[in-house]
């Protein structure tokens, strides 16, 4: 990676923060913290490495993103506006009657959006069912997937890396935001995930541990993944993150799981984002 | 006729459509007990077996239309509709996916396994859910109609099957019989009292009939096999020509085809209306005849509660 991609890379991931944070206070409600977590993976992916185009966001032979924390939806309609699938704007109606940017991810009406989801494990078994597609179908399409942390506690999760692990599906790449926190609290403290790193290797997945929010350590681990193709071993990457990660008084608190700034709050996140904005672009 | 049991249609019919390389059937540890395991010799590598994991199933099912399949699941209705529901509603209905669930063992003719095993909620339960079709054909025949039907509309669907092996009412496995999505199929036509029968329960009327004609009341008799979207102009027609109806489900009387049909009749033709069904409760282990009898829903039964219906009529 070059010094030039780090800073675009950079930069687009602060706007989809600036997007975030005026989406959810426009919203008046939404899940900040768990997208400012998971900002900077969705970025390198859909900057660096899909094979997606804004103009045909149904080309058969696309590589799929599932948002299975579809909780986080306000980033994924960040990177989807910011890259032209739909009118960035529309962000400020997030959530609002009439607006196809709903709560959670939904297909149906949303262009770019691969899988409906926002209730937990189930976008993990769907990403799992198009990766088991492009086998069947011997496409060369990959299937990209982020889960929570939290969500790791769901039964349906552990099926689906069963399924994966068993049909082969190196096809797969799943990243976990691990950032600690789910809403009642840390998650070690509402229902810890053990040794998490050996629990997936043990289901059977290539396993790496790399922070979430260093470009060259996601590249590292993306390279991983493409070079584990024909290992017939599906590839998880446990992401150390930071909920909030950009905004101040955001960072590392569980509070800010769910709900929406108020306008002094929204002011200040708006002027630190800015400013790391304009430091970008220099 | 020989007997034979939906849910061997439904078997049958996966391998006739199977040609179409779209198709894929998914399984969870019962392909010999749902029949996928035939579709499975003929097309082993579009058949997918996922383990005692229903939920993960549902999802991966869904994901797999995604991207243009035409997902077939299957495994007892019990497990399908109740232990998967959530994934049948969000991953499936919601996105309105080319999902079809195609659960076996419905109703309380699985017999001796027991209530754990009965399912007499699925009907209510998918019924509710938005995008969805619901369909519970009678016999082979009309089963294998209403699985190419599921087949041949987008979207998501549920077909009901059932264990037990059971007279053709329609006509031989693989003749196509008449079988419309959505409309009701009249077997017989009558001025006194309407059956309307689906599923396994349409034999049991049958015997109705012949018990209520051979007192001189005149019967018309319905197959519904389409329980969403229900015969609207057939349930009015019904109430306005004989007067009085009479619901005949293997399930719940809670939320089924006679709460279908209630819905329709009060808000466009009321007359007096019974059901039969079970009552609210769960099921148990027996035979399945001895169970029909057990839960009060033979054609005796039904024939008794039609006599109540046209008293009812003042």
């Amino acid at each position: 990676m070059t010094a030039e991609e780090k800073r675009k890379l950079e930069l687009f991931s602060a706007k989809m923060r600036r997007w975030i944070i005026e989406g959810v206070y426009n919203a008046k409600s939404g899940h900040p913290g768990g997208s400012l977590s998971c900002t900077d993976i969705m970025c390198y992916l859909y900057n660096m490495e899909m094979k997606v185009d804004p103009a045909n966001p149904s080309d058969p032979d696309r590589d799929r993103f599932v948002l299975s924390k579809g909780h986080c939806a306000p980033a994924l309609y960040a990177a989807l506006g910011l890259l032209g699938f739909f009118d960035v704007n529309e962000i400020k109606n997030l959530r609002k009657i009439g607006s196809f940017l709903q709560g959670h991810p939904c297909k149906a009406i949303t262009p770019g959006v691969d899988m409906s989801t926002g209730s937990l494990g189930q976008g993990i078994s769907a990403a799992g069912g198009m990766a088991l597609a492009g086998k069947l179908d011997k496409k060369t399409y990959r299937v990209f997937s982020i889960l929570g942390d939290g969500e790791m506690q769901e039964g349906e999760v552990w099926e689906a890396l069963m399924s994966a692990a068993h049909y082969k599906l190196d096809n797969l790449c799943a990243f976990l935001d691990y950032n600690g926190l789910q809403i009642d609290g840390a998650v070690d403290d509402v229902m810890s995930l053990g040794d998490i790193e050996a629990k997936t290797k043990a289901f059977g997945w290539e396993t790496v541990v790399i922070d979430g929010h260093d470009f060259e350590q996601i590249e590292s681990a993306v390279n991983a993944f493409n070079a584990n193709a024909g290992s017939g071993k599906p590839f998880f990457v446990i992401c150390k993150t930071h909920k909030g990660k950009g905004v101040s008084f955001m960072h590392d608190d569980a509070s800010w799981h769910g709900v929406a700034p108020k306008e002094d709050q929204y002011k200040i996140a708006v002027e630190e984002l800015d400013a790391r904005i304009r430091e970008l672009e220099g | 006729m020989g007997k034979m049991a939906t849910r061997e249609a439904y078997g049958r019919t996966l391998q006739e459509i199977g040609t179409d390389e779209r198709v894929v059937v998914f399984d969870a540890d019962l392909a010999g007990s749902t029949n996928t395991g035939r579709f499975k010799k003929v097309f082993p590598e579009r058949h997918f077996d996922m383990g005692i994991a229903e939920a993960n199933m549902v999802s991966a099912a869904a994901g797999m239309a995604t991207c243009g399949k035409i997902a077939f699941v299957s495994s007892f209705a019990m497990f399908a509709t109740e232990r998967a529901c959530e994934q049948i509603r969000n991953s499936v209905c919601y996105p309105n996916l080319n999902v079809k669930v195609c659960a076996s063992h419905a109703g309380i003719t699985v017999g001796e396994d027991g209530a754990s095993h009965q399912c007499l909620e699925d009907l209510s339960i998918m019924r509710s859910l938005p995008n969805m079709t619901v369909l519970c054909p009678a016999d082979a025949a009309s089963a294998r109609m209403a699985v190419k039907a599921a087949y041949e509309n987008p979207g998501p669907f549920y077909v009901r099957l059932a264990r037990l092996a059971t007279d053709a009412v329609y006509g031989e496995f693989g003749e196509d019989v008449e079988f419309t999505l959505g409309k009701a199929h009249m077997i017989k036509d009558g001025k006194d009292v309407t059956i309307m029968a689906c599923g396994y329960m349409v034999e049991q009327a049958v015997e109705a009939v012949a018990i209520l004609e051979s007192e001189g009341i005149s019967v018309r008799l319905l197959d519904m096999h389409t329980i969403k979207p229900i015969d609207v102009k057939a349930v009015v027609k019904a109430s306005r020509e004989t007067g009085c109806i009479v619901t005949c489900e293997e399930h719940s009387i809670i939320g089924g085809l006679g709460s279908a049909v209630a819905e329709v009749l009060v808000e466009n033709a009321p007359c007096p209306m019974l059901r039969v069904g079970v009552n609210d409760e769960f099921g148990r282990s027996g035979t399945p005849d001895a169970l029909m009898a057990y839960y009060h829903l033979t054609g005796a039964d039904i024939a008794d509660k039609a006599k109540k219906a046209i008293a009812l009529k003042g």
